[in-house]
């Protein structure tokens, strides 16, 4: 269980205004948490604290598909990103590198701005703390939660190559 | 049940006889790419998780475009990662400054894809094959190291948008107004997880180069993938390029799509995207005379010959307008030179436009024409999101070559009747 504040912006969310273009050239984790949301929110590094929570609309993560998105927001200290959906590549990115995303349209809906947040990213379970509404986010299929369990991507590749003797 | 081409293509690369929307698969893959930007972080991955050797080094291209020529020290440094990684596994599609193009027009340019494959791209923009009937989709850096330790991925196989394009395109309608003109329809998420299939008797009218725009879009809409039918067309194109076997597929006659779209190209109007989604379209109609400070053409999705001929027809005998700035970027070193040859480059540099050699650059606000706070860009790139040719109050309006090129000349948006 994580409890931290809400962030929460609109639909299509993109990952040039998550982490823009121009801060790409250095990769290093802490120096992308510096600029993370900074062209939607230049708050926003300012303020996030370890545990908070980003709430987003349809199609968060739209865009291009530098992974450097999901690491910012990771290095950043948050906990989780809800939302109504996320686009592709975002998606198998967090996935991927082991970041906790959940699909939740209502929740998405009705989470507001600096509301406390609680997630439990293995049952799928939302808590706004501040109004007291309950909400379950989307499973994921077991192929994909498998991943995730594992730690991300490579540990699963990893695992595979040494089982075929590679 | 029947298959769509997605479904077969992917259903070939899983080793599986049948595939449906939805299913979870394993594939193999027939080319893994990176960039200067995704290629770094994507080693890293590689190296942390202490992986002896590419699964092939002959299916991995490396294509340093983005920064390139090096932008700062940062982005040097990049490069120098991406260099040493291609050196250390002898990367055999490794492309430097003075080979290098722009990634998804330079793959097809060198043949390293042909119909029925399979490839990923730690770029969003690799959707692009497409149009040569392939399988390709865009991921992360940490796919890419998975793709390039294994040369195996997972993928949830998409359901499908049937695209049916109809009729012959007016004069100045290109493959862009084509794919503005859908994402205006449906949305920046309305193919969100899904495989957008084209198709019609319109096809045909659409050469390569539109093909390709379209293709390369389908992410605008939050597409997985966007495929063309292989035709004639496709055919000649890869003949003098792609020596090795390929598949072609067909769309079975009783595929399953979860909609249709149609689209009548002949009632196109030129199309551009006002800022900031790709999704907020116009036509020329409603935003002739719109103000603008600086024009690009180039990129991934029109920086191709075609592109390059139809913009400098229209700036020929001209001179740029005082009121903005152009910058014309040739997406390969091959475009480069043809556009020398054909006289394209003294007439673009006679009007009074910067020529570059071929780089990713304005596109992404990395390089060679970032904007300011208040002005305004007219490009033919794919992305008008907040901040993304520069300050965060800047704005980008996508267009085709026609418009950007009539565009320059008239000093403010224009059509390229107008002329």
């Amino acid at each position: 269980m994580h409890t931290g504040k809400a962030f929460k912006y609109g639909d299509n969310v993109d990952t040039d205004v998550i982490i823009p273009a121009r801060y790409l050239n250095n990769p290093a984790p802490a120096e992308l948490a510096k600029h993370c949301m900074e062209d939607i929110d230049a708050s926003f590094a300012g303020s996030v604290r370890p545990g908070d929570i980003i709430v987003g609309g349809a199609n968060f993560g739209c865009g291009s598909s530098r992974e450097h998105a999901p690491i910012s927001i990771q290095a950043s200290g948050v906990s989780c990103v809800i939302a109504a959906s996320f686009a592709r590549i975002f998606y198998r990115n967090a996935i991927n590198i082991g970041f906790p995303i959940m699909e939740c349209p209502q929740a998405a809906e009705a989470i507001r701005m600096g509301d406390t947040v609680s997630v439990d990213f293995t049952a799928g379970k939302i808590v706004d703390e501040t109004t007291g509404e309950t909400f379950q986010a989307t499973a994921f299929p077991p192929f994909i939660a498998g991943i995730i369990e594992n730690g991300g991507l490579l540990p699963y590749i990893k695992d595979k190559l040494e089982k075929e003797g590679n | 049940m029947g298959m769509t081409m997605t479904e077969k293509i992917l259903a070939a690369h899983a080793g599986l006889p049948q595939v449906k929307a939805g299913d979870l698969i394993e594939a193999r893959l027939d080319l893994v790419l990176g960039n200067d930007v995704t290629s770094p972080v994507a080693i890293d991955v590689f190296n942390k998780a202490g992986f002896p050797k590419v699964f092939d080094k002959e299916k991995i291209a490396i294509v340093l475009d983005h920064y390139t020529p090096c932008k700062d020290i940062k982005s040097a440094e990049l490069c120098h990662t991406a260099r040493e990684f291609a050196r250390r596994f002898d990367i055999t599609h490794f492309y430097d400054v003075g080979q290098v193009g722009v990634e998804h027009a330079l793959l097809p340019e060198k043949g390293l894809v042909a119909p029925g494959e399979l490839i990923i791209g730690a770029d969003s923009h690799t959707c692009t094959y497409g149009a040569l009937g392939a399988f390709s989709t865009g991921v992360g850096s940490t796919d890419m190291a998975a793709g390039m330790a294994s040369g195996l991925n997972w993928f949830k196989v998409p359901a499908a948008i049937k695209v049916v394009l109809k009729g012959k395109p007016a004069k100045w309608i290109s493959g862009k107004d084509v794919i503005l003109h859908l994402i205006g329809l449906i949305g920046v998420d309305g193919a969100l997880y899904k495989s957008l299939e084209f198709t019609g008797d319109g096809v045909s009218w659409l050469s390569m180069d539109d093909r390709f725009t379209i293709s390369n879009m389908a992410i605008e809409a939050g597409g997985k993938n966007g495929i063309f039918p292989v035709d004639e067309k496709t055919v000649a194109y890869v003949q003098d390029k792609v020596s090795r076997p390929y598949t072609v597929y067909e769309a079975d006659s009783d595929a399953e799509y979860e909609s249709v779209v149609e689209i009548d190209m002949s009632t196109l109007r030129p199309t551009v995207a006002l800022p900031h989604l790709p999704s907020n379209t116009r036509t020329i109609d409603e935003v002739r005379g719109m103000p603008i400070d600086q024009v690009v053409i180039g990129s991934c999705t029109n920086g191709r010959l075609s592109d390059m001929r139809i913009a400098a027809g229209l700036i020929k005998g001209h001179k740029v307008s005082g009121k903005l700035r152009v910058i014309v970027i040739p997406a390969t070193q091959k475009i480069y030179m043809d556009m020398i040859a054909e006289g394209l480059t003294q007439i673009f540099v006679d009007a009074g436009c910067a020529v570059s050699t071929p780089t990713c650059g304005p596109c992404l606000g990395g390089h060679m024409g970032c904007m300011c706070e208040g002005e305004r860009a007219i490009s033919t790139t794919n992305r008008n999101f907040v901040g993304r040719m520069g300050h965060v109050k800047s704005e980008v309006v996508l267009a085709s070559p026609a418009v950007a090129a009539a565009s320059a000349v008239i000093g403010s948006i224009a059509s390229p009747e107008d002329l």
